[in-house]
């Protein structure tokens, strides 16, 4: 009884994860492909991966989406951090706005903050393309900085930092030295969610990039009608295996340590 | 005594290929108030949850008023649950909780509503019904998931750990009330806990535990008086645990000197370890002592001064409203009935061991 | 010192005004104007139009099944990795998230591979003896590129509530009587509505504004409201109607919300 209820939830959890990594394998084996329609298997050939190393616009594009992923979300990680640590310290009424308008992004449509900031730049007057999709994108990166950094600002025990200061630290450096380590986690694990957010978005760059400059997603997208080029499969593959790898590192090393002091406490 | 209620028979319990219990045997009687006793890890949680229905046995069989009710799930046992930390719904009212097992039966309105009130009476939180549950203080909240339980006229209250999360002085004052409860429901209590004092203020019976073993089951005098090992002694109270010889029958060789004592059984010429209170300790001039030591500590304790006196090479832990100053040369005297004898440890779990609690 | 710390939240409030509240204020102005400024609520109700209003019912519809059969095949799911104990947390929202690292672009497009007609699936369903799907181009493909796309953020937060739970409060409901389905439905479920709340959230919302996933899956054959809108902005120019009904869109948006948090209040009530 109990077996076949675990066999079940087995069988089901393998068919939801065949669903949503079907894709990818499908676009890993495309990578690969001789044929350079999707439709058939010519054969195995690593052509794509060499053509793409020759193919600018595909690597510009990378480069950009890169630079703008990083820089988006490092930005944002300082100003949400910032940000965070202000709330603290404000009256209730002015956090709740605050949060409110925090909110906004995430819960709006993709597309109204596309069209939105858009009309906003437009009307300042800003010339469309590196900078627009910058400032765009740390827009939509802030609240999810925000929103990993203030739990972990809320579980702060206020004395440690106190303490810093009854032991003779400056306040800067008891900020510094105490409670932005204590910060570091929450901000880490926003600058992430927020790098990833800004390397898969689409809408929002699509509508603030000016023509002349493309990402990886705006990129492909101009690329549907005449054809997805196989380089981009590559491209994909290269990435999707590289970031695979290394979290599969990251994650091995701590967890191991882990897993061994909690097989130490007790179960009862 | 009264009429056998449990029984566990050969219970046994792994986790992860540790083992947590081992052929654990114990009768629970009707209307009793039984307190597992033990440090964390030895095995008296588990065996609450045993009883609960939460966690299977590897072997052996839990037996209900003669059925056996291993396999039986929890929702249809007659036994209900007093949590750790409480486990309240938090998305239902005071009432709505107390109300949760009564409605899933199928009972009346009128006849829920009666028992809603008279629960909450009986805890004294009249008219906290409509409250939510993170409204109420952790000691309010306790007496709400004491509520919940015994609305249901369990036969059996398992209380895991009921009182760990409050302060010492609502801890206190929930003592008195469980077994102000207890005689006004006269329903059996299953406690357990890791609060020697708890379980000796509260019970009528304590099994003591370690690292999965039963060490010793009596009354809380008894297991107080005469421990049986050192574990036991260790565990309950503050004493001294000496290694000694018994000589013969009621008399026995401590640090080289000879004590009377009323220990018989024991054979001639065996090592064995002697348990003796610290308020026990009689300190008088050195003349009258079996011994003579120094004192070396002195510490004002409130109602007495506690004091270590260094004699034939051992620590003496003694309590005394007496004070004798650091450095006063005392004898020491111990009534014969006062020394408790005990076997060598025949296993690790029966040692003593030092306590972080 | 502690006082001047609100200063610090000036320069993310400069922000925010700028970036967030005053592109909000332009919509609404260039949605509630016409070309030569005037005021006008044309732009609005251009959304009674007969094209317009069947994109919007269309996305609608969509969006509520796709919601629905996210919310389905999401809460098995959210209770089976909840049952796991230990350090898996970290473990279970990596799977999730890790596939957006594969441009959302082309793994929508790799269904296009695996729906054709003599693509992946036909094929094993040819070999199983089944009839072959022939779902790409249709709305059926667009539910399903909704659906892949945005299981995880149902997923998530679903995990997040259920695990949430102390497992003694459950316990608590089966010592007091309560079978697996009455535990299920009175304590498991409304325990879990904050979850349920933001996944549905977190799914209808860019179900019903995508505009790529139509165009990527439905061919040219299938309009949104979404596709709707980006066209007047970038092949029609024309701002004051797509501004316009980016107004209608976020009235849904709130209406979504507003019925979100009346349920809560709802169960919560109770």
């Amino acid at each position: 009884m109990r077996k076949t209820a675990d066999f079940a939830k087995k069988i089901y959890t393998a068919l939801i994860f065949l669903f949503l990594y079907a894709p990818i394998a499908t676009l890993i084996v495309l990578s690969f492909n001789a044929s350079k329609t999707r439709a058939k298997w010519g054969g195995f050939t690593m052509d794509w991966y060499l053509s793409l190393m020759q193919d600018e616009t595909i690597l510009d594009a990378l480069g950009t989406t890169l630079l703008i992923a990083f820089l988006s979300a490092l930005i944002a990680s300082v100003i949400g951090t910032v940000a965070c640590i202000a709330m603290s310290g404000m009256k209730r009424r002015s956090r709740t706005v605050l949060m409110g308008i925090t909110n906004i992004p995430m819960l709006n449509a993709d597309i109204v903050t596309g069209i939105s900031l858009m009309l906003l730049f437009i009307s300042l007057g800003l010339r469309f393309g590196f900078g627009t999709i910058l400032l765009s994108h740390i827009t939509f990166n802030i609240p999810y900085v925000i929103l990993s950094v203030l739990p972990r600002m809320k579980q702060l025990n206020p004395s440690v930092y106190e303490a810093a200061l009854d032991l003779g630290a400056p306040p800067l450096t008891a900020f510094f030295k105490v409670t932005l380590p204590d910060l570091m986690p929450g901000i880490l694990s926003g600058f992430l969610m927020a790098f990833t957010m800004s390397l898969d978005d689409f809408i929002i760059t699509h509508f603030t990039k000016g023509a002349g400059i493309n990402t990886l997603s705006t990129k492909i997208y101009t690329e549907v009608r005449k054809g997805i080029k196989p380089e981009m499969y590559a491209l994909s593959t290269i990435i999707f295996v590289t970031v695979l790898v290394l979290l599969f590192l990251i994650n091995m090393t701590p967890d191991k340590a882990q897993r061994k002091t909690d097989g130490k406490e007790e179960t009862a | 005594m009264q009429k056998e209620l449990i029984r566990l028979e050969h219970i046994s319990k792994s986790f992860d290929g540790q083992m947590v219990l081992d052929d654990l045997e114990l009768k629970i009687h009707e209307n009793e108030f039984v307190t597992l006793l033990g440090p964390s890890g030895c095995g008296k949680t588990t065996t609450l949850r045993i009883l609960g229905g939460f966690v299977q046995p590897d072997t052996g069989k839990v037996i209900f008023d003669n059925q056996d009710i291993t396999g039986m799930p929890p929702n249809k046992r007659q036994l209900n649950t007093v949590f750790q930390k409480y486990a309240l719904f938090t998305h239902m009212t005071i009432a709505d909780n107390i109300a949760f097992g009564l409605k899933i039966r199928n009972k009346p309105k009128s006849y829920i509503e009666d028992k809603i009130r008279y629960a909450l009476k009986l805890v004294n939180l009249e008219g906290y019904g409509k409250r939510m549950p993170d409204s109420l203080s952790g000691g309010q909240q306790q007496r709400i998931a004491i509520a919940r339980a015994i609305v249901n006229e369990p036969k059996v209250l398992l209380l895991d750990e009921p009182l760990g999360a409050l302060d010492l002085k609502l801890r206190q004052e929930m003592q008195y009330e469980l077994i102000r409860m207890k005689n006004e429901l006269g329903i059996t209590f299953v406690y357990v806990t890791h609060d020697q004092e708890e379980a000796l203020t509260m019970s009528d019976t304590i099994v003591v535990m370690n690292q999965g073993y039963i060490q010793q089951i009596g009354s809380p005098e008894s297991i107080y008086n005469e421990p049986e090992n050192a574990f036991v002694a260790d565990f309950i109270g503050d004493s001294n645990i000496i290694p000694a010889t018994m000589i013969e029958d009621k008399c026995v060789e401590i640090l080289g000197t000879r004590f009377a004592c009323v220990d018989t059984g024991f054979g001639s010429n065996r090592p064995v370890d002697v348990v003796i209170r610290p308020e026990d300790v009689e300190l008088v001039e050195p003349a009258a002592g079996t011994i003579t030591g120094v004192v070396t500590h002195l510490i004002f304790k409130g109602v007495h001064y506690e004091m270590e006196v260094m004699a034939n090479g051992f620590e003496w832990l003694v309590h005394s409203t007496l004070l004798s100053p650091v450095g006063k040369e005392v004898g020491i005297r111990v009534d014969p009935f006062n020394i408790q004898i005990m076997n060598k440890p025949e296993s690790e779990d029966e040692e003593a061991v030092a306590l972080e609690i | 010192m502690k006082s001047k710390k609100h200063l610090l939240a000036a320069p993310y409030a400069a922000w925010a005004v700028i970036f967030i509240v005053v592109p909000l204020c332009m919509i609404l102005y260039y949605g509630l104007t016409d070309k030569s400024g005037a005021f006008t609520l044309k732009n609005i109700l251009a959304i009674a139009t007969p094209g317009h209003a069947r994109a919007l019912w269309r996305s609608i519809l969509l969006s509520l099944i796709s919601t629905v059969l996210c919310f389905l095949l999401a809460y098995p799911l959210a209770m089976i990795l909840a049952e796991k104990k230990g350090n898996s947390h970290g473990f279970i929202i990596l799977i999730f998230i890790l596939p957006m690292w594969m441009n959302f672009l082309l793994r929508t497009l790799a269904w296009q591979t695996l729906l054709e007609k003599t693509g992946v699936i036909n094929g094993i369903l040819a070999f199983l003896g089944l009839p072959a799907l022939r779902i790409i181009n249709t709305s059926y493909a667009i539910v399903l590129g909704m659906v892949y796309n945005f299981l995880p953020f149902m997923v998530l937060p679903l995990y997040n509530a259920l695990s949430k739970i102390d497992e003694n409060v459950i316990h608590a409901a089966e010592d007091l009587g309560a079978n697996r389905i009455q535990t299920f439905f009175h304590i498991i479920l409304p325990l879990s509505v904050p979850g349920i709340i933001s996944g549905v959230t977190m799914v209808f919302v860019p179900a019903l504004t995508t505009f790529v996933i139509s165009t990527l899956l439905g061919g040219s054959k299938v309009l949104l409201i979404g596709n709707v809108i980006e066209q007047e902005f970038t092949q029609a120019s024309n701002w004051h109607l797509g501004s316009g009904l980016s107004i209608v869109l976020m009235i849904f948006i709130l209406i979504n919300m507003v019925l979100t948090a009346l349920f809560e209040k709802d169960e919560s009530g109770t």
